[in-house]
């Protein structure tokens, strides 16, 4: 049995229970619990005059309706702006319960309590609320006329407004080098809205204890330490009387970061009120209409650029469309303004982003957070000089490319943790080699004259991006051994489906010489850990891996010396192999880890055979010595926390090759090829993983995904008939490859993998289908009828 | 007593056990499997017969337990993810989609090893088209599906190896 484990394909252990029906997702929780519904507005922006309930007051099972005037104390305040930030001059965010007026469709006005679901929603169905219309604005640039106003105190619906300008090394500022320049460009791109949509919607249930006044909440989060001070807060409790658990999570990718959700702290409060347990499943038209989505983005581009395509003055101008609230803060637009620069060393930048307000569900981050349309606005500017020049694209990417000698690289640009953007490592001409080799860049021109001969049109795109990981402010780890030689592992962030329990296990074993068998992870348990930030910028392995490392160094370190006592000897001899410490070369001057454990803690009772070893009249504690010595704390455990400078920079590079019919405009995906970097591997099947999944919402981004809003604010495809994912049939095989530029910043040398595979997926499709077509490509997602329908804009 | 409240008695086998439950008219049989039963293996996506993951087998063959009242299956016989496994063993394909990294967040995955059993019981040889098309009912919003599809070849693979052991076949209660 190895216990090197770091690096190694292990199995997950989630699946026993997730394949077997064992797993514990939300709605598995609280069988008797009581059912919460709502009834949501159905109108874009509106002014509530009147809510009649008593209708719904006969129907049978009925437990309680709540509007935002039964709402007490800090619970009909508006819920948290969770990231503030000097630019976001007129952050605004809802009332857990519309207070007067409504600004989209899916906002809750009232809240239903009742013994089943059914139920709740009949009485939904019956409650009858009168509204005043008022007039909606949808889509961002009609939105920033102003003429119209989604908060009346907000002038031009304008939340925030930021500029970013990093001049030239000679001091040149952007728009003198584009004008300096040999060559300028300049035009426009569009980015729809998508969403998360993870096939589990959000759902809260809790339950209030009256005896010890406690309040436990599970929540389908990706941050349950940080929902529980907010319910703490909003209800008025102590800290203490508070614990919040995310249970198995259905995916998050995003949308479960904003918290808290409305329901998430209203539950909770009726759980308290009512003395029963409460909860709430959110279903999928909900989850359209009052979750979050993400990406829609207007891009104004200025580029110039020298003979080689070297590109020496940037300046892009965004107009990103937020929603009607903004509790979590400008952090999209913030990355994309920042990301934008990829891999690249631009002569001269400037960016500048306004975020608007609109009367259509929030914008927060959905995986990628702002970087698919950075990426977007960068590759497609650079393969725009590169026809611009009759240049191959890569061959302008690799003029651009900042060198593998040029780390650390500073941007000169404030990130979305508020700290430098400076890279700390990567290799991106090796990237650039192994995918062209991969996919057979350099022979493509002849592929495609073959194709064309037989009538076919294909085409071939690239895509390169670099993602800010694992960033801060910080995570924990615990790491204890018990006598009975297992190892208990936790971390207060939480897992949505990303195998944290297999590759922190991967790391605690490998750390302590112990069979990966002994050790068990928990995560997103308040009760286990209670200082934690939260699953999301690709940020779980680097932060709570580092942080559980370094526990389990701390622990070894006291294994150690506690086992050298027990065997006399020194402690830089002793190694531990499947859970004993033995003296390298010596295997019979051994003691097992769980024997440590047992000596860790003196006792005065013994509970079992091998706590007596560690009693008071066992002989084993020296009498000069306090049984706890001084510095010591009784058990073999330990508490770490990794909390960086700043964060690590992934990169990666993807190529597509594409097939579109000539009649039909059918966009057909023949190739998929991946390189990603994101430092050493953990466990590469899981890496892996993350990458198909990630780049399958891509193609979901780039081809099929988008939110349909009408002149109404109405979201005319709030359904999984209508909004269209991927199925398999839609995924092409993805083919990758690994490259491993360890990260200087951390003791494992890891960078995130979660988010990446999205990344450059509508940058790329981009590119080869307007190689195939030679028509720029200038919005995503295309579909077959845009495609057809800017044929015939072109030929016409 | 309303319509809506009303209940009927609905007798069913759920993984070889004669379960029953008193039921309103309009209970989904989704909602009957996880609520009333507490087979809560069996997941919701959608509750519009679109992502699958409500999947469950109804005398052998898959349906959508979302878009099915639990009363017009009264007298019949039902397995869910829970009924796959053998005694102390996974399934083929249970241990395929293990094996194969086919799930992430798992909240899909008892939706597809329904489905892909039934499949594979039918077509015990699948061709790399008739994989994919086996698979193409269900979102998963994950994995991507590539593993899912190298798990049903997998499956098929375990399923041949312990050929002439029928009891490992799994997927009929
Ligand atoms: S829940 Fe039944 S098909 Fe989605
Ligand atoms: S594994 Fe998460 S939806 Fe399929």
């Amino acid at each position: 049995m190895t216990t090197k484990l770091f690096g190694e394909p292990v199995q997950r252990r989630e699946d026993a229970r997730l394949v077997t029906g064992q797993g514990h997702y939300l709605d598995d929780f609280g069988p008797g619990a009581l059912a919460a519904a709502f009834v949501r507005s159905p109108h874009a922006h509106a002014r509530i005059t009147d809510i009649d309930v008593s209708a719904a007051l006969d129907v049978e099972g009925l437990v309680a309706v709540y509007t935002w005037e039964d709402l007490p104390g800090a619970l009909a305040e508006p819920l948290p702006l969770l990231i503030p930030h000097p630019a976001l001059t007129h952050g605004r965010t809802a009332y857990p319960l519309a207070r007067d007026i409504v600004r989209h469709v899916g906002e809750p006005v009232v809240m239903v309590v009742a013994e089943d679901r059914y139920l709740a929603e009949d009485a939904c169905a019956l409650i009858e609320v009168e509204y005043e219309f008022l007039k909606p604005v949808v889509g961002v640039e009609e939105a920033v006329q102003g003429a119209h106003l989604v908060h009346e105190d907000v002038p031009g619906n304008v939340g925030a407004h930021l500029v970013q300008e990093v001049p030239s090394r000679e001091g040149r500022s952007a728009a003198d080098a584009i004008d300096a320049a040999p060559h300028r460009l300049e035009f426009r791109l569009d980015i729809e809205r998508s969403a998360s949509m993870p096939l589990e919607g959000r759902g809260v249930y809790a339950r209030w204890d009256a005896g010890d006044g406690s309040l436990r909440v599970y929540s389908s989060t990706q941050t349950s330490t940080s929902v529980r001070m907010a319910v703490a807060a909003k209800l008025g409790l102590p800290l203490p009387k508070v614990e919040v658990i995310a249970p198995d999570v259905g995916g998050g990718f995003g949308v479960k970061i904003v918290h808290p959700w409305p329901e998430e702290i209203l539950v909770p409060w009726a759980a308290r009120t009512l003395g029963r347990e409460v909860k709430w499943t959110e279903d999928r038209r909900e989850h359209f209409v009052s979750s979050a989505h993400e990406r829609a983005q207007v891009q104004h581009v200025r580029v110039g650029f020298d003979d080689e395509g070297r590109v020496l003055g940037l300046d892009v101008t965004i107009l990103h469309d937020h929603g009607a609230y903004t509790p979590y803060g400008i952090i999209v637009p913030i990355i994309t303004s920042t990301q934008l620069l990829g891999p690249y060393k631009i002569g001269a930048y400037r960016v500048e982003f306004s975020s608007i307000y609109t009367n259509t569900v929030q914008v927060t981050p959905y995986r990628g957070a702002g970087r698919p349309q950075a990426v977007f606005c960068m590759e497609r500017t650079l393969d725009r000089v590169a026809a611009y020049l009759g240049k191959d694209r890569t061959e302008v990417r690799a003029a651009n490319f900042i060198g593998p000698d040029e780390f650390p690289y500073d941007q000169g640009l404030i990130f979305q943790d508020g700290r430098p953007l400076v890279y700390d490592s990567g290799n991106y001409p090796e990237s650039l080699r192994m995918l062209k080799e991969m996919v057979g860049w350099d022979s493509f021109p002849e592929m495609k004259a073959r194709a064309a001969a037989e009538g076919r049109r294909i085409g071939i795109g690239i895509g390169c991006y670099v993602e800010g990981t694992g960033v801060g402010p910080y995570e924990g780890g615990h790491v204890q051994v018990t006598s009975d030689g297992r190892v208990h592992v936790s971390t207060g962030l939480t897992s949505q489906g990303q195998g944290h329990e297999t590759v922190f296990a991967q790391i605690a074993a490998t750390e302590l010489g112990v069979p990966i068998e002994r050790v068990s992870v928990v995560t997103g348990d308040t009760r286990r850990f209670g200082y934690a930030v939260g699953t999301f910028a690709s940020r779980a392995a680097v932060m709570s891996g580092n942080a559980i490392a370094l526990a389990c160094r701390k622990v070894r370190e006291k294994a150690l010396r506690i086992a050298a006592d027990a065997l006399e000897a020194d402690p830089r001899d002793l190694e531990i192999t499947d859970g004993i410490v033995h003296v390298a070369g010596t295997p019979s001057a051994s003691i097992p880890l769980a024997t440590v454990a047992v000596l860790s803690n003196p006792l005065r009772y013994a509970f079992d055979e091998e706590a007596k070893r560690a009693t008071q009249f066992s002989g084993t504690s020296a009498m000069d010595r306090p049984p706890v010595d001084e510095g010591e704390e009784p058990g073999l455990e330990g508490r770490d926390y990794y909390s960086p400078i700043r964060s690590t920079f992934a990169s990666g590079m993807h190529a597509a090759i594409v097939e579109t019919d000539p009649e039909t405009a059918e966009i057909t995906i023949l190739r998929y090829a991946v390189v990603h970097d994101c430092g050493k591997l953990i466990n590469p099947m899981i890496v892996e993983g993350q990458i198909h999944g990630g780049v399958a919402q891509g193609v979901g981004g780039a081809l099929y995904e988008k939110m349909v809003y009408d002149e109404h604010g109405q979201l005319l495809n709030a359904s999984f008939m209508d909004f269209l994912m991927p199925y398999a049939t839609e995924v092409p095989r993805i083919e990758t490859a690994h490259l491993e530029t360890p990260s200087p910043l951390n003791p494992l040398g890891i960078k995130g993998a979660g988010e990446a595979g999205v990344i450059p997926v509508s940058a790329v499709i981009a590119s080869a289908i307007e190689d195939a077509e030679g028509i720029p490509i200038d919005r995503m997602p295309i579909s077959p009828s845009d495609l057809y329908t800017l044929r015939l804009r072109l030929a016409g | 007593m309303s319509e809506e409240t009303t209940r009927y008695l609905v007798t069913l086998v759920v993984n070889g056990v004669v379960r029953e439950a008193a039921v309103p008219a309009r209970r989904l049989l989704s909602d009957f499997l996880r609520h009333d039963l507490g087979l809560t293996g069996t997941h919701v996506g959608c509750e519009h017969g679109v992502c699958g993951a409500c999947t469950v087998l109804l005398d052998g063959e898959p349906v959508r337990s979302c878009l099915t009242f639990a009363v017009t299956v009264d007298g019949h016989e039902v397995t869910t993810v829970e009924g796959l496994a053998g005694d102390n063993e996974l399934s083929p394909v249970q241990r395929a989609f293990t094996e194969c990294h086919g799930l992430q967040c798992g909240f899909c995955t008892p939706g597809f090893l329904c489905a892909v059993t039934a499949f594979l019981r039918d077509n015990p040889a699948p061709t790399e088209e008739e994989a994919l098309e086996a698979v193409s009912g269900n979102l998963c919003r994950c994995t991507g599906y590539q593993n899912i599809i190298k798990a049903v070849h997998r499956a098929a693979e375990i399923q041949a190896e312990t050929q002439g052991r029928p009891e490992d076949r799994g997927g009929r209660a």
